[in-house]
């Protein structure tokens, strides 16, 4: 369902575009503008933030992610982050429903590392497999 | 355990959009009244927010269905998942949105189920919510509660009873398997980051459970004029 071919997305065309599900706004906002500061600022990667309610509340909004994974769908693929509980559990829901575009996938990785590291892959114009891969390769950096 | 429950009779009621919606009532009613105690119980192993946020969803569910009412019981189930789904903001909304999703999917369009179908749409639905979340029976989650319940139902109904005993058998299923859940361990959710302090509290998801499982029970009661 809802194969959006690049059409009035705001991802580069053929780019791999991200969205962050968060249970906050803020934390959703902050760990996407981090991981394109990261990635050398650079604006060619098509990411959303998806955090909180869509009435401002802690928690998970479908609307949200939703209009996030439709508004960076170039045609190539879209990687879901989420942090917890509820914001997997909706992802989850949702691409069982097809409610997400065609190349639409939930990766298995940290947030923050895990967006910095989709984001910098993404922005080589790697396919959504690379990005994929390298979101959750993130989890093998060992900080101890 | 009811295998001596009265056979199907005249006092069981049609599983149609009317029963479905008289749940919904039912369900709705439930946890409004009920919200304050979820919460509650939710204060002491999880995030403090499962009354309200069921009470948002259900509140929305209703409103949905008043507005836009779906002919088949099938349909009613289908359009009360997609709103909770939407609407509640934690994990009780794409759980439950699973299990009523599911549930109404299985039934398609048929105008009326039977009580066997009622089951098996239930038992699939409620595959659907232990594939998503992961958990299995004894982790101190709604499945607890809700496992039992449809158990119960489907060996009621094997054993000859009607809809109304049927459910009346699920409905003591599920409310002795939440109080099960006040001795396990919690192993998925925020509740599970508490380790041994989860011990000795009622999980809230399976007390929720019960609860949409009695207004189950009540609606084929309510129906029997």
């Amino acid at each position: 369902m809802s194969p959006r071919e690049g059409d009035d997305g705001d991802g580069t065309p053929g780019g791999v575009g991200v969205v962050l599900v968060s249970h906050s706004a803020p934390v959703a906002e902050s760990v996407a503008a981090l991981a394109v500061q990261l990635a050398g600022g650079t604006a060619s990667v098509a990411i959303r933030a998806a955090g909180g309610t869509a009435d401002g509340r802690v928690g998970t909004s479908s609307e949200l992610i939703t209009q996030a994974a439709r508004a960076v769908d170039a045609g190539a693929g879209v990687v879901l982050l989420a942090d917890l509980g509820s914001a997997v559990l909706t992802v989850k829901a949702l691409l069982e429903d097809d409610e997400l575009p065609g190349g639409a996938r939930l990766v298995d990785a940290p947030f923050v590392e895990g967006a910095v590291a989709a984001v910098v892959t993404a922005s080589t114009g790697a396919d959504v497999e690379a990005v994929a891969s390298a979101a959750s390769d993130a989890y093998a950096y060992r900080k101890t | 355990m009811n295998a001596s429950a009265p056979a199907s009779g005249a006092t069981d009621p049609v599983v149609d959009a009317a029963y479905a919606r008289r749940w919904l009532a039912l369900a709705t009613a439930a946890v409004e009244r009920e919200a304050d105690r979820l919460t509650e119980l939710d204060s002491a192993i999880g995030d403090a927010d499962h009354g309200t946020n069921l009470r948002r969803g259900f509140t929305a569910a209703s409103a949905a269905v008043e507005k836009d009412p779906p002919g088949t019981p099938g349909g009613v189930l289908a359009l009360v998942g997609r709103q909770l789904i939407g609407s509640v903001g934690g994990a009780s909304g794409p759980l439950y949105g699973t299990l009523l999703r599911g549930a109404g999917k299985h039934l398609g369009d048929a105008e009326t189920a039977s009580p066997e179908e009622l089951c098996g749409a239930l038992r699939a639905g409620l595959e659907g919510v232990a594939r998503l979340g992961g958990a299995a029976a004894g982790d101190k989650t709604m499945l607890d509660a809700l496992f039992p319940a449809v158990d119960a139902m489907a060996f009621s109904l094997d054993s000859g009873a009607g809809l109304v005993a049927a459910l009346g058998a699920a409905r003591i299923a599920a409310d002795e398997g939440a109080a099960a859940t006040v001795p396990m361990l919690a192993r998925k959710g925020r509740a599970s980051y508490l380790g041994e302090r989860s011990v000795g509290h009622q999980d809230p998801g399976a007390t929720s459970s019960a609860l949409l499982v009695t207004a189950l029970a009540e609606a084929a009661e309510g129906g029997t004029a």
